[in-house]
């Protein structure tokens, strides 16, 4: 539930004699529940002027600064690249990597956390810091990682298997304490490192090497699961459109708080054409809405848009005469009930796929918290001396 | 009426025992407090159920806390209880046996009833046919004297009933001359916004000191002298409150910030709690939403650059295993807290045991050896997990401080260390490069071969870990027959040279002789003690104690040889044996004790003494 929905007469998120952590100001935060944006806005909710990830006082660093201008080539390591020849993970790790010299963050503070899995190889890629470490617990390391250095950039990068499956919990427990942290799900729904099992996202009925009969598993639908979980930001992008990619990328990283970046990832290998429907250009306009804040959604070239009919989304037809633009549902990230709609609007054949960012409200993040709180102590009580520590309480003295 | 006479006596067991919602832990540690002040050497075993509010009346929601005081030496809790304070027929079933012939038991009468008598599964009253002969038995009508004590008090009946307690209290602290005044400030404190609950705890508390005075049924009251510690500051300390300040020492002496990751589980809660406090110190907790996210979080902080530790017990190691090998490949400090309990699985929650042993030096996939810490003495937990965070950082790896449930729970008066002289904890990260040159992550210290700690945030040294095995230097993936080769025995080669920075070996009692007991962990005492007795009795025996289970000492073999038997007690069905008859191929004996309790220092006297009389089967 977002932190503009709670209930009347609750307590304040903020534990009692915590300050508001001191945190850039938040644009979206002024703006009422549901409110709409005019059209073309450039600070949705959350979003936060450049320059703000960088705390105060932190050096500025080549990466920041234009000092010294990276590039692309910067970001890339000597390692040779082991993903199978077509994988959509090229066209992600090319984006990121393109990304890089944009963020304003000093290098040497980036830092990429991985699983298991095909997609979890990213970090050795990556000129960064990186931890390659086991199956599903990236969340839990870029907590722990991010909650003790505020200061770094953290990025998870985790898949369908690792992230949904075996690492479901990590993932819905990150989204609720809102760790700021970016979260890219590459999700090709499949197991593609162990050669081709069904995934939490495969689709039911689908034939794997484990399900040679067909899946009977119903499959996740990542954005619904991390908007259960209250998560801040939710988008979703896709390999074979590096452009909006990087813009979602951005996005997610700009967002204060969680990340949680789904993007669509061919396997050509196990699972080939998974998301074609919505990715290659035949289909593309007809099956994929791209969503923005404050416009309405339409797609298929402007002939096509979706309103609101009851409870319900419908497709409307735009060039018949009925329908305008007008008629079709505006796009606001900071509804809760909105991004409630668009993100279940799943592998629907009356609906497009959406892509966009879905969802996006600030609320204070886990380490913001962690050291308000710290602070809030040490400011009240004084910094602790442990031989004070040690001789508290009843002692007695033994003479010789 | 007479006066009562005093009778000096050297040393006593007492064991409050009763239902779960009497307050007898409270009872306890209250006693533990008056006895602190009378300066007597003390330890602890507090025994309660794994339920929180077990049925009233049954013998499974029997809960008690035994403490053996003394003028002289206290090395353990006390195989043998001398008073026993039974606040129901359950509690008296439950622990009559461990009352020794001759002791005395304290019984409250008012709770004898006939269903309380069927709850318990007593057919008969134990008090009306001949099962206490044998027993000095002091009837207390602990209920009725309590409900006429507080007759004007406004509480309802309930709670005058579950005031009972501090009328036992009152009346053991009378019992054994222990000062009233600290059980007092400690009720006016804690009840200082409840002005009725806290008139009638200190009301019952004196009748109950009174009721001494005046029954006939004490002819005489004991006396402990203090004991003859050694000069300096004391305070009573739990073990799980000195691990958790011997962690904060290390944070403080080493500058690094202390992150605690951890998940609630029984018995190593407690220093979740307790870590959770030091917020002044700049502690971070987390409590993590599993026991694998707990590890998880301590490791992304080591990566970091903070001292990372997790705590929890078996169950939730077995949950870390793949973890705590993740740290082992990629060489990160951090430091593992297990309190171990009964096992397998749920096993025993509320017991001790030290059947974790060799999941802590085998319970993960590869050849991963890491060193391992076990604590001996509540006090000991401070400086063991102080002596574990400084091995995990000067070798660059994780590291097991193996403790246990009684170590955690138990209590015993501490010589309060002195800050200046704890050991020094230096801290080298790897400093900033302007080179072009790739950092090399995975080049070592040739004394220690620790790797160096680059935290991210330093220029220059951007560089990735993880669990695929590493090439030798840089640290790249590598799947090279020869190279995993290489780094299995330098990963093994590196835990083993712990070893090398460990102080000599103590021998306690003879250094040669007959029968070297070689212990670990929270056996210490009970093997000092039955040392003692057994060179009192002209035997000649010795003791070592192992602080480091892995790397063990360099010089235990030497030792070893000085001896004709060697016998290893443990909590457990015969773990830390296998160990030393595999490194060091010697007839070590086993010595096993797996009932959830702290080993009887009269069953290693026994067994010793059968040893050397050669009564003792060699398998």
């Amino acid at each position: 539930m977002a932190d503009d929905k709670k209930p009347a007469g609750r307590k304040p998120t903020l534990p009692p004699g915590m300050k508001k952590p001191a945190g850039p100001a938040v644009a979206g935060s002024k703006l009422p529940p549901g409110s709409k944006r005019s059209p073309g806005s450039k600070l949705p909710p959350g979003k936060r002027p450049p320059g703000a990830k960088r705390p105060p006082g932190a050096p500025a660093g080549p990466g920041g600064d234009g000092a010294t201008a990276l590039t692309r080539a910067d970001f890339s390591t000597d390692q040779d690249v082991r993903w199978c020849p077509g994988c959509g993970d090229y066209a992600i790790l090319a984006t990121v990597q393109r990304l890089m010299p944009e963020i304003d963050t000093p290098k040497e503070n980036v830092v990429f956390i991985s699983g298991i899995g095909c997609s979890s190889r990213f970090p050795y890629y990556m000129k960064t810091y990186g931890m390659h470490s086991i199956h599903g617990r990236a969340p839990t390391i870029a907590t722990g990682l991010k909650a003790s250095r505020p200061e770094l950039d953290v990025w998870i990068v985790t898949g369908d298997g690792d992230g949904l499956s075996i690492g479901g919990n990590h993932l819905i427990h990150l989204m609720r304490r809102n760790v700021n942290v970016q979260l890219l799900l590459f999700n090709n729904q499949i197991y593609g490192l162990t050669k081709g099992q069904y995934s939490p996202t495969s689709e039911t009925g689908k034939v794997t090497k484990s399900t040679p009969f067909g899946s009977i598993d119903h499959p996740f639908n990542p954005s619904a699961l991390v908007l259960g979980a209250d998560a801040t930001f939710v988008g979703r992008t896709m390999d074979r459109d590096p452009k909006h990619m990087k813009i979602m990328l951005r996005a997610a990283h700009d967002h204060r708080g969680t990340g949680f970046l789904e993007i669509y990832q061919n396997c050509n290998i196990f699972n080939d054409g998974a998301f074609f429907e919505y990715t290659e250009k035949a289909t593309k306009a007809d099956r994929s809405v791209f969503v923005e804040h404050g416009k309405p959604l339409v797609f298929a070239g402007g002939s096509k848009g979706i309103r609101v009919n009851g409870f319900k989304l419908e497709e409307i037809d735009l060039e018949g005469g009925k329908w305008s633009a007008d008629d079709c549902l505006i796009h606001d990230e900071s509804s809760v009930e909105l991004a409630g709609l668009i993100g279940r609007m799943f592998r629907s054949d009356s609906l497009p796929q959406p892509f966009g960012v879905f969802y996006r409200v600030s609320r204070p993040t886990y380490e913001d918290q962690l050291h308000a709180q710290i602070k809030d102590v040490v400011d009240r009580r004084g910094k602790g001396k442990l031989e004070e520590l040690l001789n508290m309480g009843d002692t007695w003295e033994v003479s010789g | 009426m007479a006066p009562k006479t005093v009778e000096s006596i050297a040393e006593a067991t007492i064991l409050f025992a009763g239902d779960s919602g009497d307050g007898m832990q409270l009872t306890g540690s209250q006693f533990t407090l008056a006895t602190a002040y009378a300066m007597n050497d003390l330890a602890t075993l507090p025994d309660f159920p794994a339920e929180i509010r077990a049925p009233a009346g049954t013998t499974y929601g029997v809960s008690g806390f035994q403490l053996h005081f003394g003028s002289v030496n206290i090395q353990t809790p006390g195989d043998e209880v001398d008073l026993l304070v039974a606040m129901n027929p359950a509690a008296l079933k439950v622990n009559l046996e461990r009352v020794r012939k001759g002791g005395s038991v304290l019984v409250n009468t008012s709770a004898f009833e006939k269903r309380s008598l069927d709850l318990a599964g007593y057919e008969e009253d134990p008090l009306e046919n001949d099962s206490l002969d044998g027993y000095q038995v002091i009837r207390v009508e602990l209920t009725k004297l309590t409900r006429e004590a507080l007759k004007d008090s406004p509480l309802n009946q309930k709670e005058i009933d579950r005031s009972k307690n501090m009328f036992a209290l009152g009346l053991a602290l009378w019992l054994y001359s222990r000062p009233v005044d600290p059980a007092q400030r400690w009720i006016s404190q804690k009840f200082a916004k409840k002005p009725a609950i806290m008139e009638a705890n200190l009301h019952l508390l004196k009748k109950g000191y009174h009721y001494g005075e005046t029954t006939e049924q004490f002819v005489s009251r004991f006396e402990v002298d203090p004991a003859s510690l050694e000069p300096g500051r004391y305070r009573a300390i739990q073990g799980v409150h000195a691990l958790a300040l011997g962690l904060l020492a290390a944070s403080v002496e080493s500058g690094l910030p202390l992150f605690y990751g951890s998940y609630p589980i029984t018995p190593a809660s407690d220093l979740l709690h307790t870590l959770s406090r030091y917020k002044h110190f700049g502690v971070m907790t987390f409590q993590a939403e599993d026991e694998i996210a707990a590890v998880g979080s301590a490791i992304g902080a080591a990566f970091g650059g903070s001292l990372a530790v997790t705590g929890t017990s078996g169950p939730g190691v077995a949950l870390k295993a793949e973890a705590i090998g993740l740290a082992h490949i990629m060489e990160l400090p951090m430091v593992i807290v297990n309190m171990q309990r009964g096992g397998p699985s749920t096993g025993l929650p509320t017991k001790t045991e030290q059947s974790d042993l060799l999941q802590a030096m085998f319970g993960r996939n590869g050849d991963s050896s890491i060193p391992i810490v076990a604590p001996s003495t509540p006090g000991d937990c401070f400086e063991a997990a102080y002596e574990a965070a400084r091995i995990a950082v000067t070798y660059m790896t994780p590291v097991i401080l193996l403790s246990d449930g009684y170590l955690a729970n138990g209590s015993a008066p501490w010589l309060i260390p002195d800050v200046s002289k704890l050991p020094p904890f230096p801290v080298q990260f790897a400093k900033e490069s302007l080179s072009d040159e790739e950092f090399r992550p995975y080049v070592r210290n040739k004394e220690t071969l620790a790797r160096p700690w680059a935290k991210p945030g330093t220029k220059g040294l951007e560089h990735r870990i993880g669990g695929l095995e590493k090439q030798d230097g840089t640290g790249n993936v590598s799947y090279d027959a020869g190279n995993h080769e290489t780094m299995t025995r330098l990963r093994e080669e590196k835990t083993d040279r712990v070893a090398r920075d460990l102080p000599p070996l103590e021998v306690y009692g003879k250094t040669e002789g007959d029968v070297l007991i070689i212990g670990w962990g929270s056996t210490r005492g009970s093997i000092e003690a039955a040392t003692d007795r057994l060179l009192a009795a002209g035997r000649s025996v010795g003791a070592v104690h192992l602080r480091h289970v892995n790397p063990l000492p360099l010089d235990l073999k030497s030792i070893c040889d000085r001896f004709t038997h060697l016998v290893v007690p443990e909590l457990n069905n015969g773990q830390m044996v296998r160990i030393l008859r595999d490194r060091f191929l010697l007839p070590f004996q086993s010595l096993t004790k797996i009932q959830g309790r702290p080993f009887p220092a009269g069953e290693i006297v026994s067994f010793v003494e059968s040893m050397i009389d050669g009564h003792t089967d060699n398998g």
